[in-house]
């Protein structure tokens, strides 16, 4: 025994030895910085920079020049020159941070604003705690700092956002792209040979209006009306992509102010649609809701009810009467779908049981798929994942910025559009969830506070995967069998009928195909 | 000082051969109950830390130590960020376990630890499905460097390092429900033990080095958002601080501890768990040990703690009960 021993000089060494080579060496052996996917890949090249897009069919703007942008002064003007001498300046005294910032909005400035959008949907999509009497607060955007925040960005809300930013953000780029034809002034790189094309790719493209400044300006438009706590971040980042345009040599400060005043005059156009969409509509009212119960009582259904404690209002369930994209309001009163199973029939009993079968003894595989999917609280969104999905694709794809935006534009608006036929047929139907009829199914992520039929996630992905098949077809194989699976995952996460799912994916298809149809005959195909 | 006690018994698997065990030796059965009690508190379940082994004791030479704890934990408030609340679509959530555990001396200082729990969640409101499995193995080993007299009394101090990791691929992105946070640890820790008769005070601190864990899901937002499914995980300090009694048959601590993150972030209002949140926790507690005095190869552990201040943690009150068998090889 050392009961007795005094200190072993020896001995306290090596603890110490140890004690140092632990703390040192660990975290030094074991890097933990995480890097996104897209925080590395390169400068934007356009293998056609779509120089006829000036042409294409816009959303809302009646023509590509409705909103007029002045001549620009010819490259030799004194005011032209001192626009050549800041870039210059700044390419004298260039920091690590604006050689970042310029990597960064090089890669491409409509996959970069889809990205913030999604940060922004991810940020906001909470839903709001209880007041003491058992009632929810509804965000207002009349005092959006106040608790609970504006807005709450679920999934028809986060639908409708992406869409009108992205097709706000198509439209002023078919405005820019015929005004840079019309134009046609070079970038500073190729009017003076001292400046240099930094970060960039150099291309053909004339520089008046800059895209870059048209994307800025008419994206922190739009977000005023979606995101209104987050207008000073927003024009931060319009500030960071203007500044990378200068420096990088791409633009000259008058087709940044050109091209910014011109976004921001789009964006009215949608900003005004924005506002009478009946959106503003879409909570209702305390009679509006219990009119849903007893619609459902009075066909012989059982209602949804909400399953949280305690009861939550249904969710936005008058979305289903906002103004759609792609197609009019009857269109979309055809594409509601045939009623679900009778709620006291076999069917349903036995769909019900399907679900409990899957639910009984979830497997790591059965989990995973769910988890993947899952696109919660506090997530983008499944329209949100569905962007990730298409942008992911389309980054390999050297696409102008033109045709980035009309391939999101596209795609959000047929989510949106997906979105507003699914809401309609939920409170149509105001089916109950499996758990409801059977309360031993217990769900693998969190259960939506709305009704069942028919499935959100499978109409979302119906539809972007019709729309992505035909803007990709290489990879159309590949986006059914995700729609498939994203659809699926609602069933063995105990969320949703067999049936539920199946409806959403066809409905889903039938509105990505008015996606294709515009897709068609919009000039960019 | 410690007694030696010396107490003499009959070998289970034969009458020809007297085995002797110094019962104050037989303490470090109960390192593993730490080790599971630590993250107890954490808001999501318990995961086990090999690195949490904090008693100022060692097996002797050639002894080796083999039980089980059942373990308990449960908590119907919690802490998002700061703020002590409920929440009705939980209404109490329980994480029960129980954990396998084993220790052997390789010599009177120098001793390996190995444990594995298989834990089970819970939640008695809501609509969300409980999980259970095999959750994260630990090893560690345990030295004693040094052990002098001091003021009548006898200091002790110990190192050990710990290494875990989950031995089966659960998911780590359903909290509270999910089993564990997945992350492989390393782990080290300094002990010091005062023992003055029978009274004894032990002071141990222990950093615990994460590694990052993937998620099911190919994004998430934490305070930004990461178009990754890796997420890095913080690390961990652990303080604890035991004052009790050793006895020939009993030991008898009250025990306070308290584990902090080192970065991780707040659940904002009304938003649910996150791996990387930081989780922090202190609580206080009893543990016994009981030997039987007629046959001291058997050991039972009992005790029980409480939550007292957390932050993303559950509100937990914990009890635990074992029985370990010490062979003498």
């Amino acid at each position: 025994m050392d009961n007795h021993k005094f200190p072993d000089m020896k001995k306290i060494g090596w603890l110490l030895f140890f004690t140092v080579v632990a703390l040192v060496l660990i975290p030094i052996a074991c890097k933990k910085s995480i890097t996104d996917k897209t925080a590395n890949i390169p400068a934007l090249v356009s293998g056609n920079p779509d120089l006829n897009a000036g042409t294409w069919k816009p959303v809302l703007l009646f023509r590509a020049d409705t909103f007029p942008v002045a001549t620009p002064a010819a490259t030799n003007t004194p005011g032209y020159i001192a626009d050549l001498n800041e870039i210059k300046g700044y390419q004298h005294n260039l920091t690590s941070d604006q050689k970042e910032k310029i990597k960064y909005w090089a890669a491409g400035g409509v996959l970069r604003w889809n990205e913030i959008m999604r940060e922004l949907v991810a940020k906001y999509n909470l839903p709001p705690y209880q007041n003491a009497d058992g009632t929810y607060p509804i965000p207002s955007a009349a005092n959006p700092f106040a608790y609970p925040l504006f807005p709450f960005a679920n999934p028809p809300y986060a639908a409708r956002a992406y869409a009108y930013i992205s097709a706000a953000q198509y439209d002023a780029l078919v405005s820019c792209w015929f005004y840079k034809t019309k134009y046609n002034r070079a970038a500073p790189y190729k009017v003076d040979s001292s400046v240099q094309a930094i970060g960039i790719n150099k291309s053909d493209l004339p520089a008046y209006p800059s895209e870059a400044a048209v994307l800025a300006g008419v994206t922190v438009e739009m977000m005023k009306l979606f995101f209104p706590d987050e207008i000073a971040n927003i024009q931060q980042k319009l500030q960071e992509q203007e500044l990378a345009a200068i420096i990088s040599g791409t633009a000259a400060r008058s087709d940044i102010s050109a091209g910014e005043a011109l976004g921001r005059q789009v964006a009215q156009q949608f900003v005004a649609r924005g506002r009478t969409d009946n959106a503003g509509k879409a909570v209702g009212t305390p009679a509006d809701w219990a009119n849903f119960e007893t619609a459902a009582i009075a066909k012989g259904e059982i209602p949804w009810l909400s399953l949280e404690l305690p009861k939550r209002n249904p969710m936005l369930p008058f979305f289903g009467n906002v103004k759609p994209f792609l197609f009019d309001s009857l269109t979309a009163v055809s594409l509601l779908p045939a009623p679900p199973p009778s709620t006291h029939s076999d069917q349903m009993k036995k769909e019900t049981d399907e679900v409990y079968n899957y639910i009984k003894n979830p497997d790591r595989n059965q989990i995973k798929i769910v988890q993947f999917w899952a696109d919660g609280v506090g997530t983008y969104t499944p329209p949100g994942h569905w962007d990730a999905i298409a942008a992911e694709d389309f980054i390999k794809m050297n696409l102008s910025e033109v045709r980035w935006a009309r391939n999101m534009a596209l795609l959000n608006m047929a989510l949106m559009d997906a979105a507003i036929i699914c809401w309609k047929t939920k409170y149509y139907y105001f089916n109950p969830r499996p758990t409801q009829m059977n309360p031993s199914i217990k769900t693998l992520t969190g259960l939506p506070n709305f009704p069942s039929y028919i499935s959100g996630h499978s109409t979302f992905s119906g539809a972007a995967a019709e729309l992505l098949s035909f803007l990709v077809p290489e990879n159309a194989a590949k986006y059914q069998a995700m729609a498939k699976e994203a659809s699926l995952s609602r069933i063995i996460g105990g969320l949703h009928y067999p049936s539920d799912c199946s409806v959403g994916l066809e409905v889903g298809k039938n509105v990505g195909d008015y996606a294709v149809q515009r897709a068609q005959a919009d000039g960019g195909n | 000082m410690i007694t030696e006690n010396k107490h003499t018994y009959l070998s289970p698997k034969s009458n020809k051969s007297f085995s002797t065990i110094k019962l104050t030796e037989m303490h470090t059965c109960k390192w593993i109950l730490w080790s599971m009690l630590s993250p107890l508190f954490l808001l999501m379940c318990y995961q086990s830390h090999a690195q949490v082994e904090n008693d100022g004791v060692m097996m002797k030479k050639k002894q080796w130590c083999n039980g089980a704890t059942y373990m308990y934990s449960g908590w119907d408030h919690y802490w998002e960020g700061k703020l002590n609340r409920d929440n009705q679509n939980i209404g109490r959530f329980t994480s029960q376990s129980v954990v396998y555990m084993t220790n052997y001396g390789i010599t009177d200082n120098l001793n390996v630890l190995a444990s594995l729990p298989y834990v089970w969640t819970n939640m008695t409101a809501g609509t969300l499905h409980g999980l259970h499995g095999f959750q994260d193995v630990s090893l560690a080993v345990k030295w004693k460097p040094l052990s002098f007299a001091v003021a009548n009394g006898k200091l002790s101090l110990f190192a050990v390092g710990g290494f875990s990791t989950p031995v089966t691929n659960y998911v780590i992105d359903f909290l509270p429900l999910s089993i564990g946070l997945g992350s492989t640890n390393l782990s080290g820790r300094i002990t010091a033990d005062y023992q003055h008769g029978i009274f004894y005070a032990t002071a141990s601190g222990a950093y615990v080095w994460r590694s990052n864990v993937k998620l099911d899901r190919t994004s998430y937002y934490d305070t930004q958002l990461h178009l990754t499914n890796e997420v890095k995980m913080p690390d961990m300090i652990n303080f604890n601080l035991n004052i009790g009694i050793r006895k020939k048959y009993l030991v008898a601590e009250a025990l306070l501890e308290n584990m902090t993150t080192l970065g991780g972030f707040d659940i904002r209002r009304n938003d649910g768990p996150f791996v990387s949140n930081k989780m922090n926790s202190t609580y206080v507690g009893v543990h016994v040990k009981y030997t039987l005095p007629f046959f001291t190869h058997i050991e039972l552990v009992g005790g029980g703690s409480y939550t007292i201040a957390g932050r993303n943690a559950g509100q937990a009150i914990m009890f635990h009960a074992g029985a370990y068998y010490i062979f003498k090889l």
